[in-house]
């Protein structure tokens, strides 16, 4: 009777920990947290097997982008062939612009070789011409050459064509491939880094084809982002944070920056169009234009990143400021900017890197142009690399698939980097307490 | 007892002491709420002056509005007249950022700013132009933590953080930061309250030690406290000031019921 009075909400019998019905409880228990662990280990499996699966197969497709095969021929200078003479051109070096390497090439490669096959790129010539801008007094002479072999031996000396299979169902000749077996029977047929690749713009031909000009545009068009956006987006979460009132009018606004945070890229590349280019006339397909407008797409980002870093600096340091007599610019300038910085960053970097990535507003703009020149400044025609791998991937030759996995590894490497210059700079200014 | 407004005659009555700050009929809303329901006091410029009563009877509340540190909250409004050696602080004339100077103010919590124990110091002569030169900052530094009695613990780390030191060190370094700028008035608000024992009897001395040279108000929810570190007790209740007198009055012969009620534990 005591116990009942002592403990009247469990009732009369003490609990029996020790009993069946517990043990199997306990049981459950651990079962489910047994389960649980297993869920959530699971997904993180799935999710470390997907990124395992891209980037395998894209550094298994893309590697070979940078890597080139080169066909070493007898080039014959053949002055008349040519149309200059070794003297007028020490005289006069701009008179090797007209002259005729393609035909010296290409008599060259018949002359050995035969012409059942074509062997040589339709751009292997100009490695030609730079070779007598060196050495004008080739001309005249005979002299091997390695140059850029076509994209069909090309892959096919990497392997990438199945020789088992019909003529009619592979892009590659038999013709190509007996012509293919006699250069490597005969020594003739070399791989080396490929430079064209890493230096060069677009091309039509996969074997002339370079990330370089993509990859200076989407640096340039980055760069305008990120100084517009930066400070912009700083100022206004400052603005937001530390001075504005807080009334109904800036509970709209930032209602309306969370949702421009979360409109489609496409809109604000149509944005850009009607802003940038149709009022305010400013040159199509420049990385200017892409970069104003990925900034409009990263500004809500960045302010939305800005305000929360903001807010976790702890009020009691802007009360030890103004309590010892500092102006409220003074307030953030010397303390809740220096400690929001870090943060501000990081925000700055997602959005800078989700900027990168971008593709859709950057076609509204014009920057999808096919362009064999890299870009030398602001205001000139560009294109960016997610841009250009979407060019590529849409093409049918190939050659582009190596091309398309390549710059898609050029792209990761650039975002990777970007990453740990953020991270570095995060722990740079971090304040520890 | 309706919480009619107590004028406060202790400072007239007293006789030696000077006003250096008066307050008249203050209210403070908090949009429709009023936390401050006419509020008449008198600081003295010799004397501690101790705020005492429940939570949330609105003495921390006064407190900020003598630095007008009220303003920063939303949505706050002050009405009546505070003047700090005859001039209204919360005329147009009066510049926040000086006033502030020259009323100091020490928080609740320990919060040096998470520089080196220099920086802390230096800063507020810093925006202030105080010191001319880096010998003439090294001496305003000395001094103000030679008051605050903090400088024989940290002379030999002053480039270490201010955040790496003990929580009694660190408001000390707080009040050094406060005094560096040179105030006529400091304000703490529960200066002790997040200290132990010891490091709550090292800031009651140094208290002692900074009272005539500075006007002190004190806000503390430890009576004993208040009748250890002030002359002058307030006693707020519900947004009214209750009772106000010398200290040894409030606590040996309370005018009012509610005065004595509290102070010997009835409620609080």
């Amino acid at each position: 009777m005591t116990e009942a009075t002592l403990s009247p909400a469990v009732g009369a019998a003490p609990t029996a920990w020790s009993s069946e019905r517990m043990q199997a409880r306990i049981r459950r228990r651990y079962r489910q947290e047994r389960n649980f662990r297993l869920m959530g280990l699971g997904a993180l499996l799935l999710a470390i097997g997907f990124l395992v699966f891209l980037m395998a197969t894209t550094i298994a497709t893309g590697w070979t982008s940078f890597v080139e095969t080169r066909v070493q021929v007898p080039v014959t200078f053949d002055a008349d062939r040519l149309g200059v003479t070794a003297d007028a051109v020490k005289a006069d070096p701009t008179l090797l612009r007209r002259a005729n390497f393609q035909g010296v090439l290409s008599d060259s490669v018949e002359r050995t070789f035969g012409d059942e096959a074509e062997l040589v790129s339709d751009g292997a010539w100009l490695d030609l011409r730079k070779a007598v801008e060196e050495d004008p007094s080739l001309i005249g002479q005979t002299v091997p050459m390695w140059v850029i072999a076509t994209s069909n031996l090309d892959q096919l000396a990497k392997g990438r064509i199945d020789l088992d299979s019909a003529e009619g169902d592979r892009p590659v000749s038999d013709a190509e491939v007996a012509a293919w077996r006699k250069l490597v029977a005969g020594d003739n047929l070399k791989t080396g880094l490929n430079r064209t690749f890493l230096t060069g713009a677009d091309s039509v031909d996969p074997e002339l084809a370079g990330i370089w000009g993509a990859l200076k545009g989407s640096f340039l068009t980055l760069i305008v982002t990120l100084l517009i956006s930066f400070p912009v987006g700083v100022l206004a979460a400052i603005y937001l944070e530390e001075f504005a009132p807080k009334n109904r009018w800036t509970d709209i606004i930032e209602v309306s920056i969370n949702n421009l945070a979360a409109v489609p890229s496409i809109i604000f590349g149509l944005l850009g169009l009607a802003v940038f280019l149709n009022t305010l006339n400013m040159p199509r397909s420049a990385p200017i234009v892409g970069g104003l407008t990925l900034a409009l797409m990263t500004l809500p980002v960045i302010v939305i990143a800005s305000r929360a870093a903001i807010k976790a600096v702890p009020p009691s340091i802007r009360d030890a400021a103004l309590g010892i007599g500092a102006s409220p610019v003074q307030v953030v300038t010397h303390h809740v900017l220096p400690l929001a910085l870090p943060g501000m960053l990081t925000g700055t970097i997602l959005g800078m890197a989700r900027a990168l990535g971008e593709t859709a507003p950057l076609l509204m703009i014009g920057m999808r142009a096919f362009l064999t020149s890299v870009p030398q400044g602001l205001t000139q025609p560009a294109t960016a690399l997610p841009v250009q791998i979407f060019i590529w991937s849409d093409n049918v030759s190939r050659g582009f698939v190596e091309k398309t996995s390549g710059a898609i590894i050029v792209l990761l490497i650039f975002l990777l980097s970007i990453n740990s210059v953020a991270i570095y700079l995060r722990n740079r200014f971090e304040v520890r307490w | 007892m309706n919480g009619m407004t107590v004028t406060a005659t202790a400072a007239e009555a007293a006789g030696t002491s000077t006003l250096k700050m008066t307050a008249r009929d203050v209210r403070v809303f908090y949009g429709d709420f009023e936390a401050i329901k006419g509020v008449s006091i008198d600081v003295t410029k010799e004397d501690v002056t101790a705020f005492i009563g429940p939570s949330g009877c609105g003495k921390s509340t006064f407190l900020r509005c003598l630095n007008r540190m009220n303003d920063t909250v939303a949505g706050a409004s002050v009405k009546g007249s505070i003047q700090l050696d005859g001039q209204d602080i919360y005329s147009p004339d009066m510049d926040v950022v000086q006033l502030r100077a020259r009323v100091g103010m020490v928080f609740q919590k320990p919060n040096p700013f998470p520089k080196s124990i220099y920086e802390n110091v230096a800063y507020g002569p810093r925006i202030h132009g105080l010191a001319r030169s880096k010998s003439d900052m090294d001496g305003v530094v000395e001094k103000s933590l030679r008051r605050a009695g903090l400088w024989d613990e940290v002379k030999d780390r002053l480039a270490d953080s201010g955040t790496a030191l003990s929580g009694g060190q660190q408001q000390r370094l707080c009040i050094a930061r406060a005094i560096a700028v040179d105030p006529e008035v400091i304000l703490m608000d529960e200066p002790a309250s997040a200290l132990d024992p010891i490091a709550t009897a090292k800031i009651e001395e140094l208290i002692d030690d900074l009272r005539g040279k500075y006007a002190i108000v004190i806000v503390t929810h430890n009576m004993q406290q208040a009748a250890r570190v002030s002359q002058k007790t307030a006693f707020f209740h519900l947004g009214t000031l209750v009772e106000y007198g010398d200290t040894r009055e409030i606590f040996t012969n309370p005018r009012e019921t509610r005065t004595k009620d509290y102070i010997t534990g009835r409620y609080g």
